[in-house]
């Protein structure tokens, strides 16, 4: 009988799904402002990358809030780990040598790319949030290859402190020179360089260490209490 | 081309399928983790290789690694 029913449910869900997507006009623009973004972007802010100049200059105050929510999710599962700490140092059987040899050579590698990524957020695709989770992925490789190595929890968190205070005072700045906040108020420079658009690269910066300190001290904390 | 993206597409069906299957939960995690890694694939062809670092980078090995330590601490089948 619960079979019946869920089957029953699932169709008329499909039904629903299939009936709103036939309205939609797909490969259509829809929306001016996209337009606008495409054909304007490069001209107002100086990003090459249109998605980087719509995330960081058209909707960075929605980037502030997105990196918000990470923050407070990093720190609820700090919360909710730390309530139930219990084993101080643990006895770890270190890796293989090959294993750990090759962690140590790629760990660096990693963490070049994602660098790369953030600081060249505004030329080239990826930003702040991929290139975060690049460095992050690095500390992963570290946590389970080099298993007797740590990362300080002190400078992760200076990190992630760093990196919210430059956006927010990168925002702040704007709203004390031009009126509003997150404007915009470097030169743009030309366009297609690495010294380029303004605050975008700088903020990008700042989302890239946040996030990646973020992350990396989400593992952290699942290893360590685990 | 196509054959290629529907080829994805129908590896992405599988290994989803496969995932919600599964009694093993490692090799559900495993699953989803291929799932993610064929949609980044996929994204990168559909002209968005932003969305396809990210999906790259966040689903295909953070969220793996946060599952299995999740399922270290658990059990490991599902009864």
């Amino acid at each position: 009988m619960r079979r019946i029913i869920s089957i029953l449910l699932l169709v008329i869900v499909a039904f629903g799904i299939s009936l709103s997507l036939a309205k939609i006009p797909f490969g259509v623009p829809k929306t001016k402002v996209g337009k606008h973004y495409i054909n304007e972007g490069v001209k107002e802010t100086g990003a090459v990358n249109i998605v980087t100049s719509v995330v960081v200059s058209y909707r960075g105050f929605d980037t502030l809030g997105e990196v918000t929510v990470l923050f407070i999710a990093a720190i609820g599962l700090g919360v909710v780990l730390s309530a139930s700490r219990k084993k101080a140092m643990r006895e770890v059987t270190p890796a293989s040598l090959v294993l750990s040899t090759g962690c140590r050579v790629l760990f660096p590698l990693i963490l070049i790319f994602g660098t790369y990524i953030f600081i060249h957020g505004h030329l080239t695709p990826g930003g702040g949030f991929q290139g975060g989770a690049i460095i992050a992925s690095g500390f992963l490789l570290i946590y389970l290859g080099c298993r007797e190595r740590r990362i300080s929890r002190a400078a992760s968190n200076l990190a992630e402190s760093l990196g919210g205070l430059v956006f927010i005072i990168i925002g702040l700045l704007g709203l004390v020179s031009g009126g509003y906040f997150l404007l915009n108020f470097l030169p743009k420079g030309t366009a297609n360089t690495l010294f380029s658009a303004g605050i975008i690269p700088i903020i990008y910066i700042a989302i890239g260490f946040k996030v990646g300190s973020e992350l990396a001290s989400i593992i952290d904390n699942l290893i360590e209490e685990s | 081309m196509i054959f290629f993206i529907s080829l994805l597409v129908f590896l992405m069906l599988v290994a989803a399928i496969a995932a919600s299957v599964f009694r093993d939960l490692i090799s559900a995690v495993i699953a989803t983790a291929l799932v993610s890694l064929a949609a980044s694939i996929l994204f990168y062809f559909l002209q968005a290789p932003d969305v396809a670092m990210a999906e790259a980078a966040i689903g295909a090995a953070l969220t793996t690694a946060i599952f299995i330590i999740a399922i270290r601490r658990t059990k490991r089948y599902e009864e």
